[in-house]
């Protein structure tokens, strides 16, 4: 497989939900190792596009390419293996609540591969101790809070040291410090374990200090990619009313 | 007169396409409990929470039931004198009918609705998603357990409902009545036939397997939000309750 290939596809997505057109015609390609950050409105179908590229929802038409196998067609075993190269981290944690946190993160290494008890401990104190987190490992996940909960859901992600990882909102809900925080952690995550991210988020412009490139999902397409300097000086008047948050544009505010 | 023709169209079409679906997902669970990995820790944590958590309230539901039919039983036939026949009246009717029926009823609302709102709540949050996300089958994980529990829990539960229920006619027939104990049991061992029993069991067997099917089913497809799992588990508990009702009447045509 070469380099240039990009770990993720996504062509000419199409899906509807009723008589509601989501994604409409949507490509999009991932490269390894970037941080691509996903930006658009509230409701324009962020997080549906995210879960087309895992496979959790399936498009109505077009495909979508992990490493140059289409993950919709894919079944079974298949399906599993690449999942396996996935994490994603869901917007509320989607933390088991009757597990602890240890063993929340300890789960897909439990399930999934043959460690024993002691490498799993030491992998999930390693994971835990990589988003700052210690000596939380016997609370459940309702005694954290919220900006905790993101990190054990992070450690979860990273556990088993995926290839791409999916951000689905890593931010909403938590205050500014812990938003820039959040960003670092990512950033640092990313250049420890080397894997490539795809975040939605709505954090202009603190997405724009950790990003490879940004893209903008608008009426069901990508309206504009680039890096992030390059998406600030988009001609765009979308983007560029969606960037300054300004009332006057093309944009309704609903 | 068209448009009743149409709604009338539209519903039978939507219950077969509701039925379909929920075919499609006995059909899905029942696959994975024949292929390996089963979740054995999980299978015997469900034993415990559906069983094993529903004894007091199945004994307490027996015990009145059974003291119940002692004392309408025994009035009722001491008209004909012939109250000799309680004990085989009371066990016959706890055995064939009122044990599994009741305590699959009892079964439903202690159990069923705890288990369409855990499944529902991992729904809305996200839970269901994340163990997909981790290439593991929700259904082997979740739905799997529960519907091997019911099936395996519902006839013991069944059992245990008889036996108290018995015991509760012994208490109004014989200890308050007067009744002799040894024509209450007498009576009792030669209308009890063993196809009686196998009837108790058929019943107990599918209720539990209607019960936690239709209870993970709604919890799994629970809508958005509180509001989402709150309906979901009423509409769990309705429909389960109806269906063990209606399949009784149906098993009893068939097993009678």
């Amino acid at each position: 497989m070469s380099a240039e290939l990009p770990i993720i596809q996504a062509q000419q997505l199409r899906k509807c939900f009723g008589p509601q057109v989501v994604l409409d015609g949507l490509s999009l390609e991932v490269r390894r190792g970037e941080i691509l950050a996903i930006v658009g409105r509230s409701g324009t179908g962020k997080s549906v596009l995210l879960k087309h590229l895992i496979g959790l929802l399936a498009p109505d038409s077009g495909r979508v390419l992990v490493a140059g196998e289409d993950i919709h067609r894919a079944r079974g075993r298949h399906l599993e293996r690449l999942r396996e190269r996935f994490g994603m981290l869901f917007q509320g944690g989607a933390l088991f609540d009757s597990l602890t946190v240890e063993e929340n993160v300890a789960f897909p290494l439990r399930e999934k591969t043959r460690m024993t008890a002691a490498q799993i401990r030491e992998a999930v104190h390693h994971c835990l101790k990589g988003v700052g987190l210690e000596g939380v490992e016997h609370k459940y996940p309702a005694q954290l809070s919220g900006g905790m909960r993101k990190r054990v859901a992070l450690a979860r992600a990273l556990v088993r040291q995926p290839e791409i990882v999916l951000f689905d909102e890593p931010t909403t809900g938590l205050d500014p410090i812990l938003v820039r925080a959040m960003h670092q952690l990512i950033f640092d995550t990313h250049v420890q374990f080397g894997y490539t991210a795809v975040i939605v988020s709505h954090e202009i412009p603190q997405i724009f200090e950790i990003a490879s490139r940004v893209a903008m999902l608008h009426e069901g397409t990508i309206i504009a990619i680039d890096t992030p300097e390059g998406f600030q000086r988009s001609p765009n008047p979308v983007v560029q009313q969606f960037i300054t948050g300004s009332l006057e544009g093309p944009l309704e505010p609903v | 007169m068209l448009t009743l023709l149409a709604r009338l169209g539209e519903a039978t079409l939507g219950l077969l396409a509701y039925l379909g679906r929920l075919g499609l997902f006995l059909l899905q669970a029942v696959v994975y409990v024949f292929t390996p990995p089963l979740k054995v820790g999980r299978v015997v944590r469900q034993i415990h929470f559906i069983g094993a958590r529903s004894l007091l309230v199945i004994a307490l539901t027996g015990l009145f039931t059974g003291m119940v039919l002692g004392l309408q039983g025994y009035y009722t036939l001491s008209r004909y004198g012939s109250e000799a026949f309680l004990g085989s009246a009371v066990a016959l009717s706890l055995i064939t009918e009122l044990g599994p029926v009741l305590s699959a009823l009892m079964v439903t609302g202690r159990a069923g609705s705890a288990l369409t709102s855990e499944i529902g709540i991992m729904r809305i949050t996200e839970q269901i998603d994340a163990l997909e996300v981790m290439a593991l089958n929700p259904i082997r994980y979740l739905v799997v357990p529960n519907l091997l529990a019911g099936v395996l829990v519902m006839p013991l539960l069944a059992a245990l409902f008889d036996v108290v229920g018995i015991y509760g006619g012994f208490l109004v027939g014989v200890e308050l009545l007067g009744l002799s104990s040894g024509t209450y049991f007498s009576s009792m061992t030669e209308a009890v036939t063993f196809a009686d029993i196998k009837t108790g069991l058929y019943k107990s067997l599918s209720f539990g397997l209607i019960m936690s099917l239709i209870c993970c089913f709604k919890g799994y497809h629970a809508g958005f939000g509180a509001a989402g799992v709150s309906r979901a588990t009423t509409d769990a508990v309705v429909f389960s309750s109806v269906s063990v009702l209606v399949l009784d009447y149906f098993l009893n045509s068939v097993l009678l």
